[in-house]
């Protein structure tokens, strides 16, 4: 296995840091990428709730964007709202979870020394970072970026301006992307794994990437499709999905008909709805990992958790249609996705309680990185039971596109998912740079977080329950059933920009401790897994381990009786 | 370092890493087309105009046939060609992946006289959901076919030094190819009678 070990050290800049086909440098670039994106999404969001507190008052400081009296126009709003949902889940969340995390620690923790196929992953960066580009081009196109939403509806989406085609340009780059990111992950771990490491001994990250894999494998393709019949929509004026006698601007439109709008949202939900599970699967990894490895315990229902997240890959794929009980697809079928649904809470309940079970009599360590972690398991509760009520068809009839839904998907996705990719960031800094983040910074960004997430999103749900819809530009201000909720916008408003504020004692940790960080030992948390007790801090590059590690022993053999220390790493014999 | 089986089975799961991973990619295209033949079901079940009764019988179906069997002869010839390099005999592999190629080429050729002669005619994606259909699938389709013919014509002239330094590694990449390409063939198969047939 030795031969050409040592040639990286001759590769020049561009090889090794741009071009590079170590899965740990295309980890950071990932990682880098979308945390920027992750950023400007979340600034996307700041300028429309300046619109949402304060309707057509000049926004300050930067008005001068959107023309010459600084106030929001209802298409630039439309364009705000379309742009933050993609940048944040295709962009931003989805590329941070499997692009960074994936790719830079399930080779570690399975001991390969790199992906299987090692250009495919760097091309697999490029083509997220194109398609990233690509997105960022439509804000400069006529008519300004995508603005019929994130699931871009037809017929909307169809007849609108050009900003929409290079959307869907953009997504079938960052689709094609993720495609080659998702059959690297699933060989590799079903092909790299030591020699000794069976498949109920992996950690359950890996498992969790493992189960993404698929959904991201399996569940893209139908919107590839979607897309390609939108772009023909678009571009060949076909007519997938403009019915006949479509009247725009009281002129019928000038198109054969015979298609359907409902088409579109049967291939995009087939998409989306498993696309819940790709954000939300590699953050319960990651919480795993922090919380076994915090409480100095084993995972609590190591077996459960792993077949009930191979059980929530399954059944993603047959409840999409609960988010179209309101399309007047008929009662039969929304019993039926209404039935799944419940079914579909199963799983993800079984593995949020062993989570907290796992907690029951540990000496916890409360450091940052199992801070973020326990955060993430009261709020995304809140979020998966808040979904309850909109996977019956009866109480979405009043909830559908309302605030509630948008309080409950966020719930998930930024108190949830985020929180949880917080925890792997603080947890593994300082395997990925050999240096540790500070703790108080760490602490003052959980804590001020914690506070202004919920500051955000519980009045959503308020106002939803009052029957607010969701893409109103005036944040309801003209409805007479919004009025008595209306002051809740400037609550929302504020914490959402603090909550910005509360993001810079983290960007100045990343920075400050990369630079002049305490060094961090190799096995900083005194950890089980390969990556700690096997690799160096950070790992070597393009081989990762010195020796190729053996496993002799499940992930998470904390404290156990008899031994000498209170981990027992899984390579020792 | 080298990455573990790359050329060599790993004996566990009884095959290489790209065997895998063409499986893996060859699932996410028949979600691909699964999901085009959906919108085509769904179109087709909606259809109240009777745009694809009239449309399906408006396809040279003679020509379609003709294109099946040249499709159906490449694959024979594809797997002819990785039999040979299995058996050692280079000259052989080299004559049958050209006759590969060269079938594929007939193919697009047929297929070119197709939709030419459909737009003297007049007919155009936009001329109604049936024909929508029909132009996007048989576009993807040929899409496909391209790409194979791309990657043939890399390992029967540039890319086939490789079967001299490392046998076994190009042999492992040519059933690669065969099975996309077969796949590519498999999707023709449920083409023809769904757009022409039915």
């Amino acid at each position: 296995m030795s031969g050409h070990t040592d040639s990286h050290q001759e590769e020049s800049f561009w090889r090794k840091y741009i071009f590079s086909i170590d899965h740990k440098i295309i980890g950071l670039q990932y990682g880098i990428t979308a945390l920027i994106f992750l950023f400007f999404g979340f600034c996307l969001m700041m300028m429309m709730r300046w619109q949402l507190a304060y309707p057509e008052e000049a926004m300050p400081w930067i008005g001068w964007l959107f023309g010459d009296d600084g106030i929001i126009l209802p298409e630039m709003y439309n364009s705000l709202g379309a742009m933050h949902g993609t940048i944040m889940i295709f962009l931003g969340v989805v590329p941070l979870a499997v692009g960074a995390f994936g790719n830079y620690f399930v080779p570690l923790q399975i001991g390969a020394p790199d992906m299987a196929f090692p250009k495919l992953n760097m091309a697999s960066y490029w083509c997220y970072f194109v398609g990233g580009v690509v997105m960022m081009i439509g804000f400069f196109v006529p008519g300004g970026a995508a603005n019929s939403g994130w699931t871009s509806y037809p017929p909307l989406a169809d007849i609108a301006t050009t900003g929409q085609t290079v959307w869907l340009f953009g997504m079938v780059l960052l689709i094609t992307s993720s495609l080659l990111g998702s059959v690297n992950t699933i060989t590799t771990i079903v092909q790299l794994r030591a020699k000794g490491l069976t498949w109920m001994r992996l950690p359950f990250f890996v498992w969790a990437q493992l189960v993404t894999g698929f959904l991201l494998l399996l569940a893209f393709p139908p919107l590839e499709a979607a897309g390609v019949l939108q772009l023909m929509d678009r571009l060949l004026d076909t007519s997938f999905f403009l019915p006949s006698g479509l009247v725009v601007s009281g002129e019928i439109l000038n198109v054969s008909g015979g298609g359907s709008p409902l088409l579109w949202q049967h291939m995009f939900w087939f998409l989306a709805h498993p696309e819940v599970y790709v954000l939300i699967l590699p953050a319960m990894g990651i919480v795993a990992e922090v919380i076994a490895n915090n409480t100095r315990k084993p995972l609590w229902g190591y077996k459960s958790i792993v077949y009930a997240s191979a059980f929530l890959g399954f059944m993603s794929f047959i409840v999409w249609a609960h988010h179209m009980f309101m399309t007047g697809m008929g009662a039969t079928i929304s019993a039926f996705f209404q039935t799944t649904t419940m079914i579909i809470s199963v799983p993800s309940v079984v593995i949020l309680t062993a989570m907290f079970i796992s907690l029951w009599g540990a000496s916890i360590r409360y450091n940052s990185a199992m801070l973020f972690a326990l955060g993430f398991l009261p709020m995304f509760g809140i979020g998966g039971l808040t979904g309850l009520p909109l996977g019956i068809a009866a109480s979405d009839i009043h909830l559908h596109d309302t605030y509630y839904v948008i309080g409950h998907f966020h719930y998930v996705v930024a108190p949830g998912t985020i929180f949880a990719l917080f925890a792997g960031v603080y947890y593994w800094f300082p395997k990925m740079t050999g240096k540790v983040l500070n703790e108080t910074l760490g602490k003052v960004h959980f804590w001020l977080s914690m506070l202004f997430m919920n500051g955000i999103f519980m009045p959503m749900f308020v106002q939803g329950l009052a029957g607010v819809s969701r893409r109103l530009w005036d944040g309801g201000a003209s409805y007479a059933h919004a009025t008595d909720t209306l002051w809740l916008n400037e609550v929302m408003s504020t914490s959402a920009w603090l909550l910005g504020l509360a993001q810079i004692p983290f960007i100045y940790n990343l920075i400050k401790s990369m630079k002049s960080g305490e060094k961090a030992e190799s096995n900083h948390w005194q950890a089980t897994t390969l990556e700690w007790t096997d690799a160096p801090s950070p790992p070597l590059p393009h081989r990762n381990f010195e020796v190729i590690p053996e496993v002799h022993r499940g992930p998470y053999e904390y404290s156990v009786p008899g031994a000498d220390k209170d981990f027992t790493p899984q390579s020792e014999a | 370092m080298e990455i573990p089986y790359n050329v060599e089975e790993r004996q566990d799961t009884g095959m290489f890493n790209g065997k895998l991973g063409i499986w893996l990619f060859l699932a996410s295209e028949v979600m691909l087309f699964g999901g085009l033949f959906s919108a085509y079901v769904f179109l087709r079940m909606g259809d109240v105009t009777g745009a694809f009764n009239s449309g399906s019988s408006e396809l040279n179906v003679p020509l379609a046939t003709f294109n099946t069997l040249v499709l159906i002869s490449s694959s024979v010839t594809m797997i002819m060609s990785w039999v040979s390099l299995k058996l050692g005999e280079q000259k052989k592999f080299k004559q049958y992946l050209g006759a590969t190629l060269l079938l594929a080429a007939v193919f697009l050729v047929v297929k070119y006289f197709e939709y030419t002669a459909k737009f003297h005619h007049g007919i155009f994606p936009e001329t109604s959901t049936f024909f929508a259909i029909y132009f996007t699938l048989t576009g993807l389709h040929m899409i496909h076919i391209l790409g194979g013919m791309i990657v043939i014509f890399y390992f029967l002239v540039p890319g086939s030094k490789m079967m001299n330094i490392e046998p076994e590694r190009f042999t492992n990449r040519i059933e690669i190819v065969g099975l996309y390409w077969h796949f590519v063939d498999l999707v023709w198969i449920f083409l023809f009678p769904v757009l022409y047939l039915l």
